[in-house]
């Protein structure tokens, strides 16, 4: 299971939902689906139509900035990480 | 418990109820709600007794907001409001309404609309009205593709009017199979003379519908306020008796349909704010063949203010309350129907929508 490491301003909009928790999945498409199973809605605020990550929302694997089809193992940490860019509003 | 009236106002930094007594003279702020989240309209569904809070984070992504406890606690839902993998992305919720038999709606941007029939859990993409002929053609407004008013009928559950910016108002009434513009009459100013009045691309800025509903609507446009007493199929321009043609919001009586409130604002070239700053809120109590000025209790020097096109709001109450915020964060109400006025908030973040709903 991947050690996925949530921001404070996610779970938030999820009360109950920890900042940490245990996720599997080969991708992290595939981890993020299981985050869907444990907290339901989570994915709508991940991913946007393609879906592909929302632009705003940065997810780590390891250390290295990753998308949707990077390999994800049972010792991967991953990281999702509001982008500091996000916080303009018009 | 005894009624009360809730301010719900939508800002650029999360939505904030007020609560005060039918008296309306005194106001609890509460806020910010929807986790500091932009908010561009919020509503009270009385049968529900649910607020509903329509936005979108720039992080996170449109979502439709819901309380059952007047805003202590929320869910929030964007299951379904997309257009596809495929197609263009939902920035943001723009508008929100309720019609008869539970069915909610949301506008977004880029311009559609979506229907929900669980409270917002899930929505539905209502296709017929993307599926017009005329959307290759739809431009946005300064304010962006937006689906900013919708009008539902009172009686008639397949009958829903709706305002697009730069694009017009078309309505439906086999419950958004198919839809026709309604923009005969109105005029579009910006376009070269011979082709101002277009089947679509006018600027409507702000629909509303009248206290009678059915066929009887107003609306502020970019050029000119116009009223409709064939449910939009023809519209007469009643901007005559005011000092400009432009502004955002419009707000009806709920039981005179000859009374409305609209608040003139300069040109797009001269600025979007109160005339000569001064301000003042415009008020027909004859359909628009003739309107009053009233300034007591508003700024009158240097009031250099804006009102955006969902910041302006009417309770139920007799007489009638009415309420408008500016983008610079003050909120302004009046309990004698918009004759005198005085400050209700004045350090909110740029308001951008205000609703008042009467509770309990």
């Amino acid at each position: 299971m991947a050690d996925v490491h949530l921001p404070r301003s996610l779970v938030a909009l999820f009360p109950g939902a920890p900042r940490r928790l245990a996720a599997s999945g080969s991708t992290v498409a595939e981890v993020i689906d299981d985050l869907e199973a444990q907290v339901p809605g989570i994915r709508n605020r991940l991913l946007d139509a393609g879906p592909t990550i929302r632009t705003h929302i940065n997810v780590f694997v390891a250390g290295r900035r990753a998308t949707l089809a990077t390999p994800v193992d049972a010792n991967s940490v991953v990281h999702v990480i509001p982008a500091v860019s996000g916080g303009s509003t018009r | 418990m005894s009624e009360r009236v809730a301010l719900l106002v939508g800002t650029r930094k999360g939505l904030f109820v007020l609560d005060g007594d039918t008296d309306r003279k005194a106001w609890d702020v509460r806020g910010p709600l929807c986790d500091g989240w932009p908010i561009h309209d919020a509503i009270y569904d009385s049968s529900a007794g649910a607020i509903f809070a329509g936005g979108g984070s720039n992080w996170y992504g449109p979502a439709v907001w819901r309380s059952d406890d007047l805003g202590e606690t929320w869910s929030h839902s964007s299951e379904g409001i997309t257009y596809g993998d495929d197609a263009e992305k939902v920035a943001t919720i723009w508008s929100l309404a309720t019609a008869p038999g539970g069915t909610m709606y949301a506008g977004v941007e880029p311009a559609g609309l979506f229907r929900s029939g669980d409270g917002g859990s899930t929505w539905t993409h209502v296709e017929g009205l993307t599926n017009h002929p005329s959307r290759p053609e739809w431009q946005p407004g300064n304010g962006g593709l937006i689906l900013h008013s919708i009008v539902p009928s009172r009686d008639d559950a397949g009958r829903v009017w709706v305002g697009i910016s730069s694009v017009g108002a078309f309505e439906t009434s086999d419950g958004g199979k198919s839809w026709s513009t309604r923009n005969k009459g109105v005029r579009a100013g910006f376009m070269p003379e011979g082709q101002q009045y277009p089947d679509f691309g006018q600027c409507v800025h702000k629909l509303v519908m009248a206290a009678d509903g059915g066929e009887h609507l107003y609306q502020q446009n970019h050029c000119g306020v116009y009223r409709s007493t064939d449910g939009g199929k023809h519209w007469e321009e009643i901007t005559p008796g005011l000092p400009t043609e432009f502004g955002f919001p419009m707000g009806a009586h709920p039981r005179d349909p000859k009374t409305v409130w609209t608040i003139p604002m300069t040109e797009p070239d001269a600025g979007r704010f109160m005339v000569d700053g001064h301000a003042a809120v415009y008020r027909s109590s004859d359909g628009g063949d003739t309107w009053q000025k009233a300034t007591e209790g508003l700024p009158h020097d240097n009031a250099y203010i804006s009102v955006l096109r969902e910041a302006l709001a009417v309770d139920q109450l007799d007489p009638v309350g009415v309420y408008f915020g500016t983008s610079t964060g003050q909120l302004y109400g009046s309990r004698d129907e918009g004759r005198s006025w005085s400050i209700v908030a004045e350090n909110l973040p740029a308001i951008w929508s205000v609703e008042a709903a009467i509770v309990g």
